[in-house]
């Protein structure tokens, strides 16, 4: 027998992890569009490796098989390491980022709710350590030969024929060199590798990011503070240092449509379990991801940086969610005085 | 007239089930075969029973006595004879039983002498007194005393706030008392505001109750006295909650452990408005009240019914379907499940909901927490439920007080809403009652050590003096 | 190296005056680590842990010369407690020392009470009233059911009886977590 309140809302932990899904499903349609349906591979790949993880976890900690593995949240570990890692990478180095991601960084620390780390961004982090090569080989825009890119996944990797740098590596090697430094302009404006704001084809995959986090917000399932601190200050930093040398560093508008921005803004940074919660811990959250982003793109070793950001940010949760705990009714006069 | 609404953060639109019991008029509920009248009808303290078994009494007459700043009297609601006085079911989540007398009417209605009194002669004080001997609780649900509330705070009351919202789903009965007897409740108001020396009455009723809301200004106008109210309050639950709808009315925001009269404002609900009423003009005591019949039921509707009166013989009134599960005083975001057909009719019971395993499904298995934050966004006293669950499943009290845990309404919208199906607000009531429990403890444990030391003290102290004596 | 000794001889000199200063700037009146344990015991008073009452059991572990499981009423939780504060290991309650029972008072039979007055002189904390040759009766409020009157009394009219739960003293219960096996 229940107490009160007896009746409750049609709500379940089933249902957001659904619509999130369904949120990633415009990005996903973008990437399947411009850099062919490798992507589908992967997500499958991880899909089926992280139910399995999943399911062997829930076994050995003898925990109900059905009810958590039916939850969803596994499947979107597995998706978001599928559209984080290289749609051509081997077949292993998914499997591989999944399996850690599911067993160790969500069911050693605890299962559901209990990971302090985001489970896709450890996968990340750990494979692009371990596998630098291999985590920094990208399709090129328009190279959708399937057949071509089954045999990269399973096989034999030929790959000169349809990897090409990312916006992001082009950007980092020009930088890098500072002969070529001046040319940052032209090789922005260059159409190969550059489209209209970002990258080719990666701001349509943005933008498909985009519309699904705001529909999500929409559906009350993120609010909009995580987006807009990120982006915001992904924007701010990022115009700042433009303005005080623009052959140095790149424009805001780049910064926000290339490599993981867009993803990490509405599906990343949001995750609720190893994120802050409360309103301004949530924006504070959100704008030092921002930050550590761009500081690790614009002077760090490796190309993108919302993993390592979205890492160190997560140790600092619980200390920012302490520090930021809104006033309670009728207690919001008191100032300065300790809660 | 009131120049804007505040807002309250938080709260949920449940269903509200509303139109069910809500069209037919208030029925009086038939003499039951017996009565059973807990002592205990105010929150927080027993009366003092007056009446020995045998003893024949009648409608009306003071069967219990008020002792003690927060308590109340209670009365025969019919007359007729004590048959005993002993421990009965309550209305409580225990299920335990608790001092009550019970009455078998003898059918005679005879009342005692009734007088109107005159309040606008004598001192607030006196009139206070006589609405406690009156029995005059509140009968939105808590039972606190009225007289308690009318009582003069540090500042006074300024506005006085008549409690209209009934904002848990399924519950009409003040709906139906604000149509069918809206002159009644602003006689009462307007009484409320000589005691209490209030400047304006505001009477705030939630905007899916039109009818309701027309009725009162329609009274208002017959009434024709200044600075009279009647305001409509958007439908949110629980704008209903004596916190949330002072807040929406005149944005103030009661902390835990404050009163109204702190902050210079007051709230009643409507039916404790007219029971003043009744108890000043026609002299009338508590003894019935009107409550709601609904939920799994053929014919819902609204009954007016005598105070002790078994719900096993309320419920034929309006025909319980025969896959009721479970029967609940109060609405589902708040009431208590009753465990036995014979708990009574209390002050504070405003509603009987049959339950079933369609209407109110068993809740599914809880899942872990995954921080969503949703308990958050709909907490009306803007807490983190999902941090006070934390600490109260893992029993860490100190840091539960920390996040305010007190000053949670128990109004059920952070378990309405939870993903994971946590039953949020039962880890609540846990913690509380443990801390109080606790708390009790250590009371009891300081005085015990004091009354020890003290026995040492006077131990050593006759020792020495024997010495002396010895010595001398 | 001269002066490196002189660097380490200076850097100790200073610690040593500012320790020394410290001692002296917040130097802590009486024994608070007695308190603390005192204020965990449950001040029954009942002596079942071997010493005359909680305030001299609680000087005996602050000393070292008492174990922290000897305490019954404190119970499991109590001992949970000693042991966080001192930084111990949880010892299950000690048998030697009594088992953990319910909450119980003190009831005198008034109708066979002869009215000897040994158990007002036993009772600790004063609860029990009444003159010789007068009938005794406990203060149910101030009694904290330490049972030290049952046995003094020369006609056994003393018993012990568990607090019933009221809806006064009634507590919501943890939680029932529901984990169906869903499989």
């Amino acid at each position: 027998m229940n107490n009160s309140p007896y009746s409750l809302k049609p709500a379940s932990v089933q249902s957001v992890m659904l619509r999130v899904l369904c949120a990633l499903l415009p990005g996903i349609a973008a990437y399947v569009w411009f850099f062919g349906a490798a992507i589908l591979v992967q997500i499958a790949l991880a899909s089926v490796t992280a139910l399995a993880a999943e399911a062997v976890m829930l076994r050995l900690r003898g925990k109900p098989l059905l009810m958590f593995l039916s939850d969803g949240s596994a499947l979107v570990t597995a998706w978001l390491i599928a559209l984080t890692f290289p749609s051509i990478a081997p077949w292993w180095l998914t499997v591989l980022g999944t399996l850690l991601a599911i067993m160790v960084a969500k069911h050693l620390y605890g299962g559901l709710g209990q990971n302090p780390f985001n489970p896709a961004m450890v996968a990340f982090a750990l494979m692009i350590v371990a596998y630098p090569q291999l985590m920094s080989q990208w399709p090129a825009v328009g190279a959708t030969d399937f057949a071509m890119q089954i045999n990269a996944i399973f096989g034999t990797r030929q790959l000169d024929a349809m990897t090409m740098a990312t916006p992001l590596d082009a950007l980092r090697t020009v930088l890098r060199d500072p002969e070529q430094r001046a040319a940052i302009g032209g090789l922005l404006g260059s159409n190969a590798t550059f489209g209209n704001i970002g990258g080719k084809g990666w701001e349509w995959v943005a933008a498909g990011y985009l519309a699904g986090g705001l529909w999500l917000i929409q559906q009350r399932i993120i609010t909009w503070h995580m987006p807009a601190a990120f982006l915001a200050t992904l924007f701010a930093v990022a115009g700042v240092f433009t303005l005080i040398d623009s052959t140095q560093f790149a424009p805001p508008l780049f910064h926000l449509l290339t490599g993981g921005a867009m993803l990490g803004a509405f599906f990343i940074v949001t995750d609720p379990v190893s994120g802050c919660t409360t309103p301004r811990g949530k924006l504070i959250f959100a704008a030092g991801v921002a930050l550590l982003t761009w500081i690790i793109r614009s002077f760090g070793a490796y190309p993108d940086g919302i993993a390592f950001a979205v890492l160190l940010m997560n140790i600092a949760a619980p200390l920012i969610d302490m520090y930021t705990q809104p006033p309670v009714f009728g207690h919001k006069q008191k100032e300065g005085e300790p809660r | 007239m009131i120049a804007k609404l505040f807002k309250f953060k938080g709260g949920v639109k449940p269903d509200s089930h509303k139109d069910v019991s809500a069209a037919a008029p208030i029925r009086v509920a038939p003499l039951p075969s017996h009565l059973i009248i807990p002592l205990r009808q105010s929150a927080r303290a027993m009366a003092r029973c007056l009446v020995q078994p045998g003893q024949t009494v009648l409608k009306g007459e003071m069967i219990a006595a008020a002792e003690g700043p927060l308590c109340t009297a209670v009365h025969a609601p019919t007359s007729g004879t004590v048959r005993a006085i002993a421990p009965q079911p309550v209305p409580h989540p225990s299920g335990l039983p608790a001092p009550s007398i019970i009455i078998d009417p003898d059918g005679l209605e005879r009342w005692i002498e009734r007088r109107p009194f005159d309040y606008r002669c004598v001192p607030a004080q006196e009139t206070r007194n006589y609405l406690r001997d009156c029995g005059v609780v509140g009968l939105g649900g808590a039972g606190f005393p009225s007289h308690v509330k009318l009582g003069p705070g540090e500042k006074g009351i300024e506005t006085l706030i008549l409690n209209g919202a009934e904002c848990e789903p399924w519950i009409t009965c003040d709906d139906r008392l604000m149509r069918e007897r809206a002159d009644g409740i602003l006689a009462g108001a307007s009484i409320m505001r000589h005691i209490a020396g209030a400047r304006r009455i505001l009477v705030g009723i939630e905007d899916n109750k039109p009818q309701a809301i027309a009725s009162m200004r329609a009274a208002v106008q017959r009434l024709g006295e200044a600075d009279i109210e009647v305001v409509a309050v958007p439908t949110r639950y629980p704008a209903g909650g004596e916190k949330q709808l002072i807040r929406v009315l005149t944005g103030i925001e009661i902390p835990f452990g404050k009163l109204g009269t702190h902050f210079g404002v007051q709230c009643f609900n409507v039916g404790s408005a007219h029971a003043v009423f009744r108890a000043i003009a026609h002299g009338e005591p508590l003894i019935s009240r009107v409550l709601t019949l609904s939920g799994n039921m053929a014919h819902p509707g609204n009954f007016e019914a005598l105070i002790g009166t078994p719900i096993r013989e309320l419920l034929p009134l309006a025909e319980p379907r025969t896959d009721t599960d479970r029967y609940l005083m109060g609405g589902p975001m708040m009431g208590v499940a009753l465990l036995s057909l014979d708990t009574p009719v209390i002050k504070g019971t405003n509603c009987i909901l049959a339950g079933s395993p369609a209407l109110f499904p068993p809740p599914p298995p809880e899942m872990p927490c995954i921080r969503c934050g949703e308990c958050a966004k709909v907490c009306p006293a803007e807490l983190q439920p999902f941090e006070l669950y934390w600490f109260s499943r893992a029993r860490i009290f100190g840091k539960a007080q920390e996040y305010s845990l007190f000053d949670c309404i128990e109004c059920g919208c952070c378990s309405y809403v939870c993903p994971s199906r946590i039953p949020l607000v039962d880890y609540f009531r846990f913690a509380k009652g443990e801390i109080w429990a606790r708390e009790k403890e250590k009371a009891a444990a300081d005085i015990a050590r004091e009354r020890y030391e003290l026995r040492l003290a006077r131990e050593e102290r006759e020792k020495a003096e024997k010495a002396a004596k010895l010595a001398a | 190296m001269i002066e490196a000794l002189l660097v380490m001889a200076l850097g100790a000199v200073l610690l040593g005056a500012a320790l020394g200063y410290a001692a002296v700037r917040f130097r802590v009146e009486g024994d608070p680590l007695v308190e603390k344990i005192d204020a965990i015991l449950p001040q029954t008073q009942c002596g079942q842990c071997g010493f005359p009452g909680c305030k001299p059991y609680a000087t005996a572990i602050a000393k070292g010369e008492a174990e922290i499981n000897q305490c019954p009423p404190g119970g499991e939780e109590g001992i949970h407690k000693l042991a966080d504060l001192l930084g111990r290991e949880f010892k299950p309650l000690s048998a030697e020392h009594g088992i953990e029972k319910p909450k119980s008072v003190a009831i005198i039979d008034e109708q066979a009470c002869i009215g000897c007055t040994l158990c007002i002189q036993a009772c600790p904390v004063d609860a029990i009233v009444g003159a010789a040759k007068q009938m005794h009766t406990v203060v149910a409020a101030q009694c904290t059911g330490c049972e030290l009157c049952v046995a003094p009394c020369p006609v056994d009219c003393i018993r012990m009886e568990a607090i019933q739960e009221t809806v006064d003293t009634w507590k919501w219960k943890y939680p029932v977590i529901k984990l169906r096996q869903a499989a």
